[in-house]
């Protein structure tokens, strides 16, 4: 039937990976125009490490609130977790049986914790997300201060042994100013990042809870009629969030090596912009995990731009404000655009007839 | 003769706030046969379909699959006992891939396997003839082309029962074909289909049998070879045909020279053909042709519902420009939307609240009525059009369909249009309520308003309507006026040059 | 007919009322002077007095962010930031303007609901043009709003000595109630005489609750939507105005930080719906004291500052849990069982 025609190929990108293949591009160019303004410090290996290491929280957390977005929620007590998970592992290292692993264990039961409570009442009992998880940052933050109050500087030995720790890569480096060679080192924090970052993109394009929470976050009410389990699914989001809120946490502490009542304060913002920028749209079912990475680098890099060309540090959140902006912007016009709307009305019969692609 | 049937639905039940959808309904299912479930909009046909599969829990009754007594809590679980459905509302992810929408939530694996699910979903889709690839993402395809990867979805799933609720409503001829002839090729197998559709022959050309629901009621079940179509028609529609006998129509129209509105040209961004219409004062015209052939769309274009992309209006002679529905209403357009759910209640708000919106709105932002004045204009119309409700304070979602009718087209009746369009405005009512809508349409044309008036069944505009315009594939395809006004010349228009 | 409108009103506030009832209870009984007031240079001093003084701000916010969720569906989590920025502009137009008189301190005000309005728009053009949803759109005044406020104030929390804004902020003399709460008062009274007066509610309603038939009916959905942000703008610079008034400098980092948040909190105590739709101001109004006086009792009862956070956020999900739609769906059939038993035991006794 000569009405039935093969739709053009452009129609065979998804949402999800134009979003992403525009955040890339912008963070290319972006980095390119550092390197190029910059080169003394940008064009160095360690630079770009030092920029995933010294923010590998951000970037899990980031990974955490892509994947609660994608199944069409949103987790802003990720931030709070983080921050009381530091202070807990650091009271925990400090006290007479504290143990690198049972610190780990520590963060990660706190994570889980919020993750089930939280994704139980908006799973299980369709309460709006975002209230609960508005409780959920304040009970951390209140818990935090509870705790204790004043910064703590974990001086555990195999803990200081585990933060100092770095892997050498003795090929890739730079020569300094004094002409020696000084070899690549990427500290811990990275490693985790990166790691997670591979397991999470595996998860949520190859597994069968991956796909389903895309489909949830696309149109819930199908997802149920297609036969998932859609409480189901929220309900592992959010405890995956929580999850990496933990390890975020624990990074955090490896990272600083301090206990602070500051801890992660308002990253939940900053992972949902990084987010956003990454390509994953709030509305749910959109969003590519590799996407999240580049935009928390994205941010984290224009911060670092603004810090080297010596301008004014408020300049950085009114520059990422900016940045949010136009990416948001961005996304409504893509959107728009492409036209994938929801469809309640049956369109006629007759309207492939007249559709102009 | 037991073993025979795959599904026994016996004396079900099923209550919603207020409403009693179904009331000790039985419907059996045999194996290789298709059963069409037939009923009016509101008969309880969609209620026993999604108690059926599992979406809704009834509240009395038993359900037999295969002689097994089974109690569906989700659609989960209906499926794994072998009910497949295809929804009318396309229950597809429009942000997956085709192949993923064939194959998620199926399948016990924990990973996924694109090559392997791309090449099942090819096979699948290459063997039914669906135009679509399986990389491609589903709201690129046509709803046409993405009901049918519903279906192909069921299909693949070895159901030994096959639910499709409506299923042609957005398909052509050729596709009604192909379907039909899935429909053959699954009988043989064996597989029981369960047939929903409001299209007479479509039910005559493929069913076995018939089960006719009203009012949330099991009339009966009939073998389709045995129940002539005019008997099957009146067993839907009730008693209802000798009260409707009596209306009268207004044998002519009193032809004044200057059309209360008149469009040239009209098109808009729905896909509307452009198309010139006019309409004289007091006259009773309908838009009628199949679901889909552009009536509602055009209507939508004269009221400026959809974005207008070309055309010129004028009211009583002069230029007007109506670029947006509250331009129609200064002008005194009215319209009731096809889509009562959706487009025309304020569900959360007052009954009285529901009837002043229009008026107030046309008064404007800085001049609210006062409550006083707007129980009054609310009382008046509740008792004038016998609205059924507890108090003008109810909330509009807890009236029955027909009555949430009434309160819209009391909206429209107190801005006192002279130009009102009413699209659908009897469908999924009961059909006391018709009669009434029926009358008071050729009330208002005695009182020199206009009415344009769609409705799918031809029966009420031939009674109605003094002038027929009959629409195919989005153009006027012709007019009918006097004598030539019978279902047969009508039916001629729509079948249009094809045999 | 009155009375039966007012039990209707009633019903919506039951929630909200209830907890105030309970709070009040709880701090009765660590004291049975909960009420009591005393006056010290001429004003009333006491619990309610400094309850009513201390929640002026989030009552003002409250009313803003219910008309916005009600049309946009939505929150608004910028609100704390543009009293920051709005403030900041206030104070400017004081320090720069040599004598301080009550001319210019209303123009200053004026200048900064001014600047309340355009940020305002700012948000509503994203949530009505680019249909982006509100708590996206304003996340980025969110993130850039004390910064910018930070730039207007040029240095580190400039000061408003002066015996005018002191006053406004405190106490006139004269007045026997602080001036923050008169303000309050005059604002609410002004809400609700634009409520009476315009549609507001009908088309914000409306719009909230279906925007396409809104349309249709001939409400221009983006017009509200704006109006509304706009409004809430207003509400932001009155409630920064009361805050720096209140403070007597202007500290961008700190000023009204997550006030948002109780905000949201208020409306959905107050009985609103956070998707939109009806609302009733007056239950917001209520949420907000709710929330004050929980953290002023929390006080009372020696809970640490920080604590209170905690308990905050612990009372807020047993909240949302009994008033959540499965609980409130089990709840109800509970209660049919038992009515329905109650009849069936009354019918036999006819018998």
């Amino acid at each position: 039937m000569s009405s039935l025609k093969a739709p053009k190929s452009k129609e065979a990108i998804s949402n999800s990976n134009l979003l992403f293949i525009i955040a890339s591009v912008i963070f290319a160019l972006m980095y390119g125009f550092a390197i190029l303004r910059y080169p003394e410090s940008f064009l160095q290996f360690q630079t770009f490490f030092d920029l995933f290491s010294l923010n590998a929280p951000l970037i899990i957390l980031t990974l955490g609130l892509s994947i609660v977005m994608i199944g069409g929620g949103i987790d802003i007590s990720v931030g709070a977790v983080t921050g009381l998970v530091t202070m807990c592992c650091a009271v925990l290292l400090e006290s007479k049986g504290g143990s690198i692993g049972g610190a780990m264990l520590l963060a990660l039961g706190i994570g889980l914790a919020f993750g089930l409570l939280q994704g139980f009442l908006i799973a299980y009992l369709d309460i709006q997300p975002f209230i609960i998880t508005l409780a959920g940052m304040f009970l951390a933050n209140g818990l935090l201060t509870t705790i204790h109050k004043d910064p703590i500087n974990v001086s555990h030995e195999g803990f200081v042994a585990l933060r100092d720790f770095t892997i050498v890569i003795p090929f890739l480096g730079n020569s300094n100013r004094l002409g020696n060679f000084i070899p690549l080192e990427i500290k811990l924090g990275t490693v985790v990042a990166l790691v997670l970052i591979l397991l999470l993109v595996v998860l949520m394009k190859w597994s069968r809870f991956g796909r389903n929470l895309y489909a949830v976050g696309g149109n819930s009410q199908s997802a149920l009629m297609l036969g998932i389990n859609v409480r189901k699914t929220k309900f592992m989001s959010y405890l995956l969030c929580g999850a990496l809120s933990g390890i975020a946490g624990f990074v955090y502490i490896m990272t600083t090596g301090a206990g602070n009542v500051g801890n992660a304060a308002g990253f939940e913002m900053k992972a949902i912009a990084a987010s956003i920028i990454g390509g994953t749209m709030l509305t749910g079912g959109v969003g590519n995990l590799f996407g999240s990475p580049i935009g928390s680098l994205t941010l984290l890099t224009i911060n670092e731009l603004i810090r080297a060309a010596g301008v004014n540090s408020n300049f950085q959140a009114i520059v990422s404000g900016l940045l949010l902006y136009v990416f948001i912007v961005l996304q409504s016009v893509v959107v728009w655009m492409r036209g994938s709307g929801k469809f309640k009305i049956i369109l006629p019969a007759w309207f492939k007839f007249n559709k102009s692609n | 003769m037991q073993s025979d049937k795959v599904l026994e639905m016996q004396g079900i039940c099923k209550t919603f706030p207020g409403v009693k959808a179904l009331s000790n309904v039985n419907f059996t299912l045999r194996k290789g046969e298709v059963h069409a479930l037939m009923g009016e909009n509101g008969a309880g046909k969609s209620t026993l379909v999604k108690v059926m599969t599992g979406v809704y829990e009834k509240d009395a009754g038993q359900i037999e699959v295969e002689g097994k007594v089974v109690h569906f809590k989700s659609p989960q679980e209906a499926q794994n006992n072998g009910i497949g459905t295809v929804y009318q509302e396309i229950t597809l992810c429009p942000n997956l891939t085709v192949a993923e929408n064939m194959f998620i939530g199926r399948g016990r694996h924990a990973f996924v396997s694109w090559t392997s699910m791309n090449a099942k979903a090819a096979k699948l889709l290459e063997s039914l003839s669906i135009p679509a690839r399986p990389t491609q993402q589903l709201s690129s395809c046509s709803l046409a082309v993405q009901q049918m990867i519903a279906i192909a979805r069921a299909i693949d799933m070895d159901c030994k029962i096959l639910v499709l609720d409506e299923p042609t409503s957005s398909l052509d001829e050729d596709e009604v074909r192909k379907l039909f002839a899935l429909m053959r090729e699954l009988k043989s197998r064996g597989v029981g289909i369960v047939f929903i559709t409001h299209f007479l022959d479509q039910v005559y050309e493929i069913s076995d049998r018939i089960t006719v629901l009203r009012n949330g009621e099991l009339i009966g079940e009939y073998e389709a070879a045995s129940l002539p179509q005019f008997e099957l028609v009146s067993k839907m529609m009730g008693k209802a045909l000798e009260d409707v006998e009596g209306l009268k129509k207004r044998e002519t129209v009193a032809r004044e020279d200057v059309p209360v509105f008149e469009a040239a040209g009209l098109s808009s961004s729905a896909s509307v053909k452009p198309f010139d219409f006019a309409i004289r004062k007091g006259e009773v015209n309908g838009f009628t042709g199949l679901l889909g052939s552009g009536r509602s769309e055009s209507v939508r274009a004269i009221y400026a519902a959809d974005s207008v992309t070309g055309g010129e209006i004028k009211i009583n002679g002069k230029k007007v420009k109506i670029d947006e529905p509250i331009d129609a209403m200064k002008q005194g357009i009215g319209y009731l939307p096809e889509d009562r759910k959706g487009d025309g209640i304020i569900a959360d708000l007052s009954v009285r609240e529901n009837i002043i919106l229009a008026m107030q709105v046309m008064k404007g932002f800085f001049k609210p009525i006062s409550r006083k004045q707007a129980e009054a204009f609310a009382d008046e119309y509740v008792k004038c059009l016998s609205i059924k409700t507890a108090s003008t304070n109810t909330p509009i979602r807890s009236l029955s369909g027909g009555n949430q009718q009434k309160v819209i087209l009391g909206r429209w009746l107190l801005t006192h249009p002279q130009y009102l369009i009413l699209d659908e405005p009897t469908r999924g009512i009961d059909v006391g309520t018709k009669v009434e809508i029926q009358k008071l349409v050729l009330k208002l044309a005695e009182e020199g308003v206009s009415v344009t008036f769609i409705s799918s069944e031809i029966e009420e505009m031939l009674r109605t309507c003094s002038r027929l315009i009959v629409m195919k594939d989005g153009q006027i395809a012709g007019e009918l006026t006097g004598e030539s006004l019978t279902q047969k010349d009508v039916m001629h228009v729509i079948a249009g040059g094809n045999e | 007919m009155k009375f039966v409108r007012l039990k209707e009103q009633l019903s919506h506030l039951l929630l909200p009322l209830s907890v105030l009832a309970v709070l009040i209870v709880i701090n009765l009984i660590k004291g049975a002077d909960y009420f009591s007031v005393k006056i010290i240079n001429g004003a009333l001093y006491g619990n309610i007095p400094n309850l009513l003084f201390g929640s002026s701000e989030l009552v003002i916010l409250a009313i803003g962010m219910t008309l916005v969720t009600a049309s946009s569906r939505g929150q608004d989590i910028s609100v704390g930031v543009v009293a920051a920025i709005t403030s900041a502009v206030f104070v400017q137009v004081l320090l720069r303007s040599g004598d301080i008189t009550w001319m210019t301190i209303f123009i200053g005000f004026l200048a900064s609901c001014g600047v309340g309005i355009l940020l305002g728009a700012f948000n509503g053009s994203l949530v009505s043009i680019f249909k982006v949803q509100p708590m996206i759109a304003t996340l980025i005044l969110f993130t850039a709003g004390r910064s910018i406020s930070f730039m207007i104030d040029g240095k580190l929390s400039p000061v408003l000595a002066n015996d005018l804004t002191s006053q406004l902020g405190g106490v006139m003399p004269g007045l026997p109630i602080q001036t923050p709460i008169i303000l309050t008062a005059i604002f609410i009274a002004l809400v609700a005489l634009f409520l009476k007066t315009t549609n507001l509610r009908l088309y914000a309603e409306t719009v909230g609750i279906n925007e396409k038939a809104a349309r249709l009916n001939g409400i221009n959905p983006m017009k509200v939507q704006f109006l509304t942000f706009m409004l809430l703008g207003i509400c932001c610079a009155v409630a920064g105005f009361i805050a720096v008034t209140k403070a007597g400098r202007h500290d961008s980092v700190n000023i009204l930080k997550f006030i948002e948040m109780d905000a949201i909190l208020a409306v959905a105590i107050g009985g609103n719906s956070l998707g939109g739709g009806k609302f009733s101001i007056t239950g917001s109004i209520i949420g907000a004291y709710t929330i004050e006086m929980l953290s002023r009792t929390l006080l009372r009862l020696e809970v640490g500052t920080e604590t209170i956070k905690a308990f905050k956020a612990v009372f807020i999900i047993i909240l949302m849990v009994v008033a959540s739609p499965v609980v409130r769906e089990y709840l109800s059939r509970v209660k049919i069982r038992r009515g329905v038993g109650f009849l069936n035991g009354f019918g036999k006794k006819e018998a």
